[in-house]
């Protein structure tokens, strides 16, 4: 599904990314784990589509086409999805009216006319109750006021209503206390189906625990360093990122 | 001809036809009203027209304008409209008391309205309530430094007279609607009055739109007073045509624990200058203003706020937004003052502009002046393009980049529209943004108010309707 070759990246003339090498099929969950500071977030943010990053080498090839060049709504509609990091807040653009605008885009991109109201209602009820949202979300506007938790339940939300192929979650994790955490990991073990796929980004196993990967990676450096089946990840929770550090020297 | 010999040619005109009108100019005026009269013309011929070299114009120049060639109409006149059809707002639902101005001459027929609420033509209150008058007419339209508030106060010739007498609350909104027709070019001077007694309140729409392509040049003037515990909803909606030009000024001067919210909303104008000036006058009263302008070809638009906080205890609250668009221009001048006793003063003012084109130009000047120490002010101004993470945000989830362009300017907007309180009106005005950024709306079409599209359904590409 998707497959990544030799992807070297900068931002400002700073390299961040020197040769990240990566295979995603469908049905798999791989986790990309690492330090602060190794290139995590700056893959999944090149992989979306983020202009402020240069691209110096390399391909990002999903579903038989590169992503490379491609605009950012253009590989949304391919059936890419980015989980934030930081969710952006957007007074004035309800939830509703972005879903909705969103999924019809989506749909045309496909080939299909827009999901009548009363269907695109039941499916927003639908994935509220699945990620437990119990606001109105007709009257706020995206990420307005929203807790840290609230914006990361927000992202998977976003990511049931608009049922991607490759969803890449930016450290979902990050600011969600415990029973939090768990109601975002149902939710995507619940979109887990043998046709697509998930990578999750992350800083701590914790949240593996919740959702558990078929394959762990560990990006340090801007190149993954190691790869491995889940224990990869019980691994670096005992011996710490120091481990991997002293590997590399 | 530059600046000078235009502003010579066009001072000429407005003496001679002065002296060669002044038993009409002044006919039917009470003593007092003429003196007015005389003392403003004398300013306006020492003064002339307001010129680029002062400072509160130095970005909005008139000298275009004043060089066209034209009428001032003496007499009110009715021209070959169906007045009936004009003046038939189209916004549904919207039920409001309809007070009609051509040319800003009173179109209405003098009705005697219960509780004794007078709305009537400004020369019939002059003779009829002349203890009102004297009480309240010019004496919040001061023309010093304002030579367009002392050519009006010299050259008016009629306007809408508002009177709601103390203890009474107006539900049903009224809507004055002063359009401008004349099949040739005109410079018209409209004079309005409004005063709200104790505990009173009301709504009130001003539309001010162009029904024909002629140049029209529209000055006017709105004074109104809200005494102790009023409480005025007040929307100036603006549609003029593109080779129109419209200065308007209103004061307001408010009593103790008054409340006024004015939101003026300017859609498509060649030149507006909306000049706002509040005076909290009693302890507690209380302003929002609020403005937003869409502008875009050679489109002007300029807004002067002055809030006087002249006593303690007031609040006022100021936030305008603006969009510009290919050459527009746009002009935001803010100007708090805090006089010494004016202590436990409450003031914010903002305003934050989206430029779209790199032709486009704003001039923001936020300005506090504040001569007591135990107060709270702030201000700010921006000027952006839109939110680059928020766009990516947007397209990130499969919005095209114009779709997502379209909603953040909507989202923009929408900060002021959501301040409206009437619905049926919010409701249009929502619409009509929705338009206007689509380039959908145009000013030949007939009122701010007025679609022209009733049957047509809107097509959007995105759907931004509330569900």
């Amino acid at each position: 599904m998707l497959s990544i070759k030799n992807l070297r990246a900068s931002i400002e003339g700073k390299e961040i990314l020197k040769g990240v090498n990566l295979e995603v099929r469908a049905g798999e969950v791989h986790a990309i784990m690492g330090p602060n500071g190794t290139g995590k977030s700056t893959l999944a943010s090149v992989i979306a589509g983020r202009d402020i990053f240069e691209v110096e080498e390399g391909e990002v090839i999903f579903k038989g086409k590169n992503l490379i060049g491609m605009p950012v709504d253009e590989r949304a509609n391919e059936g890419i999805f980015l989980g934030f990091q930081y969710p952006v807040e957007i007074p004035g653009v309800s939830m509703t009216n972005f879903m909705r605008t969103a999924i019809n885009e989506q749909r045309k991109y496909r080939g299909l006319d827009s999901m009548p109201a009363q269907e695109f209602l039941n499916r927003m009820e639908e994935k509220k109750r699945l990620l437990e949202i119990h606001s109105k979300l007709a009257n706020r506007s995206v990420n307005e006021g929203f807790s840290g938790g609230e914006k990361k339940k927000n992202e998977i939300f976003q990511m049931a209503i608009l049922d991607p192929e490759l969803a890449i979650l930016d450290e979902t994790d990050s600011g969600l206390d415990i029973d939090a955490l768990k109601i975002v990991a149902h939710g995507v073990n619940t979109l887990r189906r043998p046709d697509n796929a998930i990578i999750v980004i992350t800083h701590y196993q914790r949240l593996l625990e919740y959702i558990v990967p078929d394959f762990v990676h560990v990006l340090f450096d801007g190149r993954i360093v190691r790869s491995g089946g889940k224990e990869l990840a019980f691994e670096l929770e005992d011996k710490g990122y120091e481990w991997i550090k002293e590997a590399q020297v | 001809m530059d600046e000078t010999n235009i502003q010579y040619n066009i001072m000429e005109k407005f003496r001679a036809f002065f002296s060669e009108n002044k038993a009409v100019l002044l006919a039917g005026d009470s003593p007092y009203v003429e003196q007015l009269k005389t003392q403003a013309f004398n300013h306006f011929s020492a003064h002339g027209f307001p010129h680029t070299r002062l400072e509160k114009w130095r970005n909005t120049d008139l000298s275009n304008m004043l060089k066209h060639d034209f009428n001032f109409p003496l007499k009110q006149t009715t021209f070959d409209v169906d007045l009936d059809e004009v003046f038939r707002c189209e916004v549904p639902d919207f039920n409001t008391r309809l007070i009609p101005q051509m040319n800003g001459w009173f179109m209405g027929t003098g009705e005697q309205l219960p509780n004794g609420v007078i709305i009537c033509s400004l020369n019939e209150a002059i003779s009829k309530y002349p203890d009102i008058i004297e009480k309240h007419f010019g004496r919040y339209a001061d023309i010093k430094d304002a030579n367009l508030t002392a050519l009006n106060t010299a050259f008016f010739r009629d306007g809408v007279f508002i009177y709601v007498p103390d203890n009474v609350s107006i539900e049903q909104p009224m809507q004055m609607v002063d359009l401008v027709n004349s099949g040739k070019n005109i410079f018209i001077q409209v004079r309005n009055l409004i005063v709200m007694g104790k505990n009173s309140s009301l709504s009130l729409v001003q539309c001010d739109d162009s029904i024909d392509n002629n140049i029209g040049f529209n000055n006017t003037v709105t004074e109104v007073y809200l005494d102790e515990n009023a409480n005025l909803d007040h929307y100036k909606l603006q549609n003029k045509n593109n080779a129109s030009a419209l200065t308007n000024s209103a004061y307001f001067h408010l009593e103790k624990g008054a409340n006024l919210s004015t939101n003026a909303i300017s859609l498509n104008g060649g030149l507006i200058r909306n000049e706002t000036q509040v005076r909290l006058n009693g302890q507690g009263s209380h302003a929002d203003i609020l403005g937003l302008y869409l502008m875009d070809h050679e489109q002007h638009v300029d807004n002067q706020v002055f809030v006087d906080h002249a006593v303690a205890h007031c609040t006022s609250n100021e936030l305008f937004k603006g969009i510009l668009d290919d050459h527009a221009s746009g002009v935001f001048n803010g100007h708090i003052l805090v006089r010494p006793d004016a202590q436990q003063t409450n003031a914010y003012q903002n305003n934050k502009n989206i430029l779209i084109s790199d032709k486009a130009v704003i001039d923001t000047k936020p300005f506090l002046e504040i001569y007591a120490d135990d107060v709270k002010c702030s201000h700010g101004a921006t000027v952006g393009q839109l939110d680059e993470d928020a766009r990516f945000y947007l397209q990130s989830r499969g919005i095209s980049r114009d779709n997502a362009q379209m909603l953040l300017m909507y989202a923009f907007a929408a900060d002021i529209v959501n301040k409206i309180s009437l619905t049926p009106l919010r409701n249009r005005i929502d619409d009509l943004v929705k338009k206007r950024l689509r380039g959908e709306l145009s000013s030949c079409e007939q009122c701010v108010l007025h679609c022209n599209s009733k049957e047509q359904k809107i097509s959007f590409e995105i759907d931004m309707s509330r569900i």
